[in-house]
């Protein structure tokens, strides 16, 4: 990894030499109602709009890599035959400025599932693939547990990272191309003082974590509490409403549906994204349902992430964003319901 | 300024090094619906057969695998291969109308063109079990994914011990492939029928299935040691049989049941089918008991 340090006034040529291409980052959204700035990642038209100290945003990637509706293919119909026509859906080449850690990994967490070896998705391989990512170092928020998730850092997935060290921007370059682009600003190699800095910077941000999930031994213990009572009691609170999966970044069910055009001569394959926790995730032909209760959703939402996917991947698909807890309608954060499934009723409610 | 290609994965094998793989993940076959047989009032069998003469050669399936029927604009969906792996991609799929696409393709007349991915999952060992006496256990609907195992064992049926078939249906009206029965017992295969309420017609045993089962187990010589059982039918069914198998000493790896989810790519992406955390479509839909007994929520 090669790393180079620029003054911050040198952000805006970065930006002027990238933007050529599509830009998404994070911009500002307006305020809730307790006057907190919401943030959201959008195309960025003006270096001004971009708003690199943001806290997190609402929504994930999601929306630019794995749409909430998107054609998978489309048909054209004649009289007893059909063709088959696939789109990926991706055309240009997107600038992503701004991701925090977490989402960089979030992104690593589902290549392995969508760009892994079995079956690869082109729909968003073919997104993936047209991504150039300058990541930015973040300040932890009272709802972030990245660190316990081990998605605080990251190392791979990226083309740019940015550290703020005061008065510059220390940049750690992973790509070709990232490197190119700098070569046409002002920057230099980084001296001992600014390792030093660095170094330091990522240790006040260690110290600045309040949000812990103990992971020890999660997945015995997610086996062990099956059964456990205090599922049946995050059921009853839980309105089986899929916002958590809609704002979280790792989440990638879908359905599938079809549809015919009104003039009767083409039809088209769309997915949806889907949330476990909605009543018919589980329900198969006839009206069985495997996990009709809103418990059950909600304990299979945490088994998949904690649970199954590190059997498979030995990595949690859990990034602690904490975007879910702050979106969910019934105070649901994932910090408490681990904390009480180990039993540790302090934490509760 | 820096303009980014743009980077076409499928065309671009430098990106992407399994490209093949990327373009035939929405790849259909284009089959032929070539005939449709009316087996009870909702269940119909019908005969697939794949269009282009090469890809039907090289369409091969194990017993147990299934395939993604689709049928433009209304819908896809996962059903059971229920014919012979020899005969490649002259397929027959035994199909329920219970819902949308399912209705519909009832009112299909011959000659319907469908698409047909796959065949994906796992499937039943039955090269493994080769030398060993095989039970196949089906309740209802569970005959249909059990079809292509008997089917695979009746072209090889002197590599088998004793084959015994035990199942159970609600009422005779709705036993399946009844054509067939005679044609098995010919084949030397123990073929027991039972259902829950008879009719008129019926003199067969009456009751559930389990009790059929005992009287086997008791009739078997060493079936903890010889015997291959392959389980399929409705949730409720599984515990029982397979609890009773477990009883009569036959090893959890050597019970293989076959499960049934709703199924949106049948890839392993849309997470619909995943029992606790595992899918059915990549690690299934045939698991051994084992296997079933580790996952949560499984039957």
């Amino acid at each position: 990894m090669l790393f180079r340090v620029f003054s911050k006034n040198e952000l805006k040529n970065l930006y002027d030499i990238l933007a050529v291409n599509h830009i998404v980052g994070p911009v500002s959204k307006g305020c809730n109602k307790n006057s907190t700035a919401l943030y959201d990642f959008d195309f960025v038209y003006d270096f001004e709009e971009l708003q690199l100290e943001y806290s997190a945003t609402i929504h994930s990637l999601k929306r630019f890599i794995l749409p909430a509706k998107e054609t998978l293919c489309s048909f054209t119909l004649q009289k007893n035959n059909w063709q088959k026509h696939v789109e990926l859906n991706a055309y240009k080449p997107i600038v992503y400025f701004g991701l925090h850690a977490c989402d960089i990994n979030a992104l690593n967490k589902l290549d392995k599932v969508l760009a892994g070896k079995i079956y690869p998705d082109p729909y968003y391989a073919a997104k993936r693939n047209n991504m150039f990512i300058i990541g930015v170092g973040c300040t932890p928020q009272p709802f972030c547990f990245c660190h316990s998730m081990g998605a605080d850092s990251v190392l791979h997935g990226f083309d740019m990272f940015l550290t703020d060290l005061g008065d510059s921007y220390f940049a750690e370059i992973l790509s070709a191309r990232a490197f190119e682009c700098l070569s046409g600003i002002t920057c230099r190699e980084p001296g001992k003082s600014e390792h030093q800095r660095f170094l330091e910077v990522a240790q006040e941000k260690m110290k600045r974590f309040t949000c812990h999930v103990d992971t020890t031994d999660l997945t015995k213990i997610l086996d062990l509490e099956f059964q456990a009572d205090v599922w049946r009691e995050w059921g009853e609170k839980c309105l089986s409403c899929g916002t958590c999966a809609n704002v979280c970044p790792t989440c990638y069910c879908y359905g599938v549906e079809e549809n015919v055009d009104l003039d009767m001569r083409h039809a088209a394959k769309t997915r949806h994204l889907y949330s476990c926790n909605l009543i018919d995730f589980a329900e198969v032909a006839g009206g069985h349902n495997f996990r009709p209760h809103s418990h059950d959703r909600l304990k299979y939402r945490y088994y998949h992430k904690h649970r199954g996917f590190v059997e498979a991947f030995e990595e949690s698909l859990c990034v602690g964003c904490g975007r879910c807890g702050n979106a969910c309608l019934a105070n649901i954060t994932v910090p408490e319901v681990i904390a009480s499934v180990r039993g540790k009723e302090g934490y509760h409610g | 300024m820096v303009k980014l290609p743009f980077v076409d994965v499928l065309a671009d094998k430098k990106n992407y090094m399994r490209k093949d793989d990327l373009a035939s993940f929405e790849y259909t076959y284009q089959a032929e619906i070539t005939n449709v047989y009316s087996l009870t009032k909702t269940e119909k069998l019908y005969q697939l057969q794949i269009i282009d003469p090469v890809e039907r050669a090289r369409f091969t399936f194990k017993p147990g695998q299934f395939v993604m029927l689709e049928l433009p604009g209304i819908g896809e969906a996962p059903f059971s291969i229920s014919s012979s792996p020899i005969r490649h991609g002259d397929i027959e799929l035994c199909i329920r109308a219970v819902g949308n696409l399912t209705n519909f393709l009832t009112r299909s007349p011959r000659g319907t063109r469908v698409g047909i991915s796959g065949p994906f999952g796992t499937d039943f060992p039955v090269e493994e079990m080769q030398g060993h006496d095989i039970m196949l256990i089906a309740g209802g609907l569970g005959l249909v994914p059990l079809r292509a195992p008997i089917f695979a064992v009746l072209e090889n049926r002197s590599r088998y011990g004793n084959i015994d078939i035990i199942y159970g249906a609600r009422n005779p009206a709705e036993l399946l492939f009844t054509y067939q029965y005679d044609m098995w017992r010919q084949f030397d295969i123990d073929l027991n029928i039972i259902v829950d309420q008879g009719d008129a017609s019926w003199n067969g045993p009456v009751g559930r299935i389990t009790s059929i089962l005992e009287d086997r187990i008791q009739a078997a010589e060493n079936i903890g040691k010889n015997t291959y059982a392959i389980v399929c039918g409705p949730p409720v069914m599984f515990k029982f049989v397979c609890d009773m198998l477990i009883k009569a000493h036959l090893p959890t790896q050597k019970i293989f049941v076959s499960l049934e989810r709703r199924m949106h790519c049948g890839r392993g992406k849309c997470c619909r089918c995943n029992i606790g955390s595992t899918y059915t479509c990549l690690k299934g839909p045939v698991f051994d008991y084992w296997s079933v007994m580790n996952m949560k929520e499984a039957i």
